[in-house]
């Protein structure tokens, strides 16, 4: 398993991994904790709409990377649902699922209209780790430092996920803030997709907040739990599959449910 | 001396449902307002736009002198209804209450912070449920917890709604018993609370407010829990509780 950490395909894979581990665990206490679990699930989704498009475009511009055209498609079908939960009554299931299958139907759309669609797609669906690039982890730490810069609103929305009303009667801006965390998952999600795949990215934002959830009842420690338990998954998850010769993303889940199962077995 | 509370001409619609209308009243400093009326009167309505929750439609809301949505939140404590608090939330009671001085969750609770915030559970009788998760609490116990919350700040205006649902009847006296402590210790603080029990009302309340989504009566409790008014306010539904205001 050590010589595994000698390969650059996977010094790349484990560092754009970890950072995408650390964050998007962190935001899985905020989506656990607001029932938010379908959003991740429907993010992900769409950024394989924005995925598909973005290799439509590359007929045209071989350049391109995926990546540039995913991230600002997936923010705005999140802040679409967003918005679309906030003007009508509707359940945030049905606002996700009404724009979660637009944005597949305009992907499934945009892959007809493309001669070289398969191989590619599958990458995105099921995660590939020998297509993380140097660019990859560039874009990763990017990501990490814009992240770092929002870590001052733990406070605010841990307060409106324990009681947004409350919140708001303190003057906390939280229609703001919600737009705010669900443009930081979209990111993360595109982020993901090379390493998790799509088809399984949603598991990231639930499986370690919920062993939190399990070993804690402070949602601080939750946090920081959670967190741990994201890292270890791809820390741990990544050689190992390499080694084992099974597919990544599909490991790392494993490995998050089997913690999530101790976990349960541990609790008194 | 400013009033703690002043509501001119309030209306408050939702779409094509008027929730308030044209709704006035003053309410003096260290004041304890009790709001009756039957479901769907417009008491949380009332409530939620003296805390900035909702904006009037029409009128304004005043609360010691500034706009509603402009206050001093730190001077202004909202205590919501139980039913609407997620129990499944990782918080020990001791946090709940520091989110009511710091205005954010703390991510750790400073010595300080504690201090105070012991020192409120401790005046609304759970202090030593301080190190529980709140999924732990009782009921009652929670709606402490709340309140302790809502006190720790030291608000010069406290607002509950329904703060007895969820306490059992020896309790409930309790309660109320805290809030007048609360008023003792702090003379200019003013209390706005809804509640469905008239005999509360009468032997707690400086004034009480009859709603119907208009203004049924304003008043000192002896004036306002009448029959001709409860009944006007409660319309016939009214009838069974005429009988219990006698007592
Ligand atoms: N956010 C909202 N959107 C639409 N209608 C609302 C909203 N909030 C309240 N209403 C409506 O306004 C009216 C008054 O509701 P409100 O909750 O203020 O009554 P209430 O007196 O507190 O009743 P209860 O005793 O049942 O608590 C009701 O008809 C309710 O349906
Ligand atoms: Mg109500």
């Amino acid at each position: 398993m050590v010589e595994a950490f000698q390969y650059g395909f996977m010094q790349r894979a484990l560092a754009a991994g970890i950072i995408i581990a650390a964050i998007s665990s962190y935001l899985g206490v905020f989506v656990v904790q607001r029932r938010m679990g379908f959003l991740g699930n429907g993010l992900a989704h769409s950024a394989f709409g924005g995925v598909a498009l973005a290799i439509l475009l590359q007929s045209h511009i071989p350049a391109l990377d995926p990546l540039w055209i995913a991230a600002p498609f997936t923010i705005a079908v999140a802040l679409a649902i967003q918005w679309v939960q906030q003007r009508t009554r509707l359940a945030s299931d049905t606002a996700i699922g009404i724009l979660f299958s637009l944005a597949m139907a305009a992907g499934i759309i945009f892959l007809s209209k493309t001669t070289r669609y398969s191989s590619d797609a599958m990458t995105y669906l099921f995660g590939s780790i020998l297509t993380v690039g140097v660019r990859d982890v560039v874009m990763s730490i990017i990501v990490l430092a814009l992240f770092a810069a929002a870590l001052p609103l733990w406070g605010r929305w841990a307060y409106a996920t324990m009681d947004g009303e409350l919140a708001r009667a303190d003057a906390v801006p939280v229609e703001r803030d919600n737009y705010i965390l669900t443009a930081v998952l979209a990111v993360v999600i595109v982020m993901a997709m090379k390493i998790v795949g799509i088809v399984l990215i949603a598991a990231f934002m639930i499986i370690p907040a919920a062993t939190g959830r399990l070993l804690t009842n402070r949602f601080s420690a939750m946090t920081i739990t959670s967190v741990i338990a994201g890292i270890a998954s791809v820390v741990i998850g990544l050689p190992l599959s390499v080694q084992l010769d099974i597919p990544s993303g599909a490991l790392i889940i494993v490995l998050q449910s089997a913690a999530f199962f101790c976990a349960l077995v541990a609790r008194r | 001396m400013t009033a703690a509370v002043e509501v001119e001409n309030l209306t408050v619609r939702f779409g094509s449902v008027t929730a308030l209308e044209d709704v006035s009243f003053t309410l003096k400093e260290g004041g304890f307002l009790a709001v009756l009326g039957p479901n769907g009167a417009g008491k949380s309505t009332l409530l939620k736009t003296l805390t900035g929750l909702i904006e009037p439609t029409q009128g304004s809301v005043r609360i010691a002198g500034n706009d509603a949505r402009r206050r001093d939140s730190l001077a202004v404590s909202y205590v919501p209804q139980l039913k609407t608090i997620d129990r499944q939330f990782p918080a020990l009671a001791l946090e709940l209450v520091v989110s009511g001085l710091l205005r954010r969750w703390p991510w750790r609770i400073s010595k300080d912070d504690e201090v105070r915030a012991t020192a409120a559970m401790k005046s609304a009788g759970v202090a030593d449920v301080a190190r529980t998760p709140i999924e732990h609490l009782s009921g009652g116990q929670l709606q402490r917890v709340y309140l302790a919350r809502g006190m720790v700040r030291n608000p010069r205006l406290l607002i509950l709604d329904e703060p007895a649902s969820g306490i059992d009847t020896t309790g409930e006296g309790e309660f109320y018993h805290l809030l007048e402590h609360y008023q003792h210790d702090h003379p200019n603080a003013t209390i706005v609370m809804i509640t469905h029990d008239w005999s509360v009302a009468r032997h707690h309340a400086s004034d009480v407010l009859l709603l119907n989504r208009r203004v049924v009566g304003f008043g000192n409790p002896d004036a306002i829990l009448k029959d001709e008014l409860l009944r006007d306010a409660y319309g016939h539904r009214g009838h069974k509780h005429t009988m219990q205001v006698g007592s």
